[in-house]
């Protein structure tokens, strides 16, 4: 707050120590990952008997342990890697195609049993999705849907928190372009498609990075649906076949580190839009 | 009748029908049926697909079991730190940052993020090895460093809460921290110049200011973290797997998951599910009371 009239010597203690404590918080954001990163140069054994260390030992470290993800059950953790990517694009692609419309829809036409819809998205987002998954479970042994990768996106392809970011996103779009694209001969379609669609590039932004992040670290209903050891996708897999209890020490940690760093680059390209996309369509009410 | 159909649904009445009809299809087939489902499964003895028979009450009768007992203590104390350490502290970073007191608050901003980009399993094997229960992990070598003893983190209830919470401030700090710097964003810098003429101090500011002018970011924040709380599942699996010794760190919906598709016991895993649905909704119902949700707009 630059109205603040606080005398100079004052801000300046302030703002070290508000510059100290975000440090402070940055090193437990980043520490994790320097713990990972090391211990996945080191053989396993070494951490096993030393535990998590930060230590560089030229000696032993090397990146060695990598190729063993190639190695440890036929390369099993690449095809857990192909599904968990497989799912992640087909999930965000469709998830943001159906509710894009829906919450633009919601927010830029006036129509009967508008606030009614807009109101069961709200009960839905409130609602433990955990609760449903009994009978799903059971439709989708009917189904014949049973430990395929559609099975696994069918509960998120219309994804309510998504609609109501559209909607609020929507909301700020002055209605007059609507107009002008009627005057000018678009139908509806045309309109979202031409006019909007450009209009909303932040707000997809922004929804595609909180997409991929639900879908890659998704673990009750894919491990309720993918039952083969080579459908599972990582958080199955490093959950419940490479775990912290298991004897994989080798393969534990470059699994984690190869796990963690696609999405980051991802956001390290996308960050700018994310965030500018994400407090734009902030939540009002 | 076909040509009419369409020409209604390409019509000015017709078209943003068209636009909501996703959701309207997927809430009838995701939400509602399987609702349905789950109310009347919770009342029934299921064992096979087609035989379903109804018991009564019996599956309700059934959770009095002191495993059961365990899941809720686990959720619940775990959904109460959820709460406080989850809206406090995410809030005082993002006030830090939006004061633009610290250096390089953009830098921090993107940084808060990355923890949030990880898989809760993933980055839960470092927590798991670091607060592990030898007296080589690293956060007990740090312990006897200073010259305090080593803990059992993952044994008891306690400290296994402790090592949750801080997994999970980890991994959502970046979100939260995110959605309060779009509600400080959203306020007028004159109602601070205001308060600034009245001559309020920076916590009357914050009191006065910010709290009132956040209250939709804060209902929405508290709110999805009542849910996250009491249906906490892979946060556990990360730290104990999903079988652990006594329970200890099992969930309402690790519970669910064990006793449904471990032990097939669908009717009780369905009345387990709606004991956490009557929790979410009943806390969130006194919590949107209590930050006056329902209260008209002044």
């Amino acid at each position: 707050m630059a109205t603040n009239r606080i005398d100079g010597k004052k801000r300046t203690v302030l703002s070290v120590l508000a510059t100290l404590l975000m440090i402070l918080f940055a090193v437990f954001a980043m520490i994790p990952f320097a713990f990972m990163f090391m211990s996945s140069l080191k053989p396993g054994t070494e951490m096993m008997r030393y535990g998590l260390t930060l230590k560089f030992d030229p000696g032993i470290s090397s990146f060695q342990n990598y190729t063993a993800l190639d190695t440890y059950r036929d390369g099993v953790y690449w095809h857990w890697y192909k599904s968990s990517a497989i799912i992640m694009v087909l999930q965000t692609v469709i998830g943001l195609a159906f509710s894009s419309l829906v919450g633009y829809g919601l927010a830029m036409y006036n129509f009967r049993g508008r606030n009614l819809i807009f109101t069961l998205v709200l009960i839905v987002m409130m609602l433990p999705f955990e609760i449903l998954l009994l009978p799903m479970y059971q439709m989708m042994i009917r189904a014949k849907m049973m430990n395929s990768y559609f099975g696994v996106i069918i509960p998120y392809l219309v994804p309510p928190f998504m609609i109501f970011f559209f909607r609020q996103y929507s909301l700020g779009i002055p209605k007059e372009l609507m107009e002008a694209g009627r005057i000018d001969g678009c139908s509806d379609f045309g309109i979202f498609r031409r006019i909007m669609l450009p209009i909303m590039i932040p707000a997809f932004g922004a929804m595609t990075i909180l997409s991929c992040m639900n879908s890659w670290n998704n673990l009750l209903w894919p491990m309720i649906i993918l039952q083969t050891e080579k459908m599972h996708t990582i958080p199955i897999g490093m959950g419940t076949t490479i775990t912290p209890y298991g004897n994989a020490y080798d393969v534990l940690m470059p699994g984690a580190v190869m796990a963690v760093v696609p999405i980051i680059i991802i956001y390290l390209f996308a960050q700018k839009t994310f965030i500018k996309g994400l407090t734009a369509g902030s939540v009002k009410g | 009748m076909i040509r009419r159909l369409k020409n209604y649904l390409t019509g000015p009445k017709g078209v943003p029908y068209l636009f909501v009809a996703p959701f309207i299809i997927f809430f009838l087939l995701v939400y509602l049926y399987p609702l349905i489902m789950t109310i009347i499964m919770s009342f029934q003895q299921i064992d096979g697909p087609n035989h379903h028979d109804f018991i009564g009450l019996k599956n309700y009768m059934k959770l009095n079991t002191r495993d059961f007992n365990m899941a809720l203590q686990t959720s619940g104390r775990y959904a109460v730190w959820d709460v406080i350490v989850l809206t406090i502290i995410p809030l005082l970073v993002a006030c830090v940052l939006h004061s633009g007191l610290a250096k390089a608050s953009n830098f921090f901003k993107s940084l808060f993020f990355i923890p949030s980009l990880t898989s809760i399993i993933v980055a839960g094997i470092v927590f798991r090895l670091a607060f592990g229960t030898l007296e080589t992990a690293t956060v007990n070598r740090a312990l006897t460093f200073f010259g305090l003893q080593p803990v059992k983190w993952l044994s008891y209830a306690g400290p296994g809460n402790f090592v949750l919470i801080l997994l999970t401030l980890w991994r959502w700090n970046g979100v939260n921290i995110v959605y309060y710097l779009s509600g400080l964003q959203a306020i007028p810098t004159d109602h601070y110049e205001a308060a600034q003429i009245d001559g309020a101090n920076a916590w009357q500011k914050f009191i006065h200011v910010t709290l009132p002018g956040i209250r939709p970011v804060l209902i929405y924040v508290i709110t999805i973290t009542v849910l996250g709380g009491f249906s906490m599942f892979t946060e556990s699996v990360a730290l104990w797997q999903q079988n652990n010794a006594g329970g200890v760190g099992r969930t309402i919906v690790g519970y669910m998951y064990m006793v449904g598709f471990k032990k097939n016991n669908l009717g009780l895993a369905s009345a387990v599910g709606l004991v956490l649905l009557g929790l979410v909704v009943a806390v969130n119902l006194i919590q949107l009371v209590l930050m006056g949700f329902f209260r008209k707009e002044d």
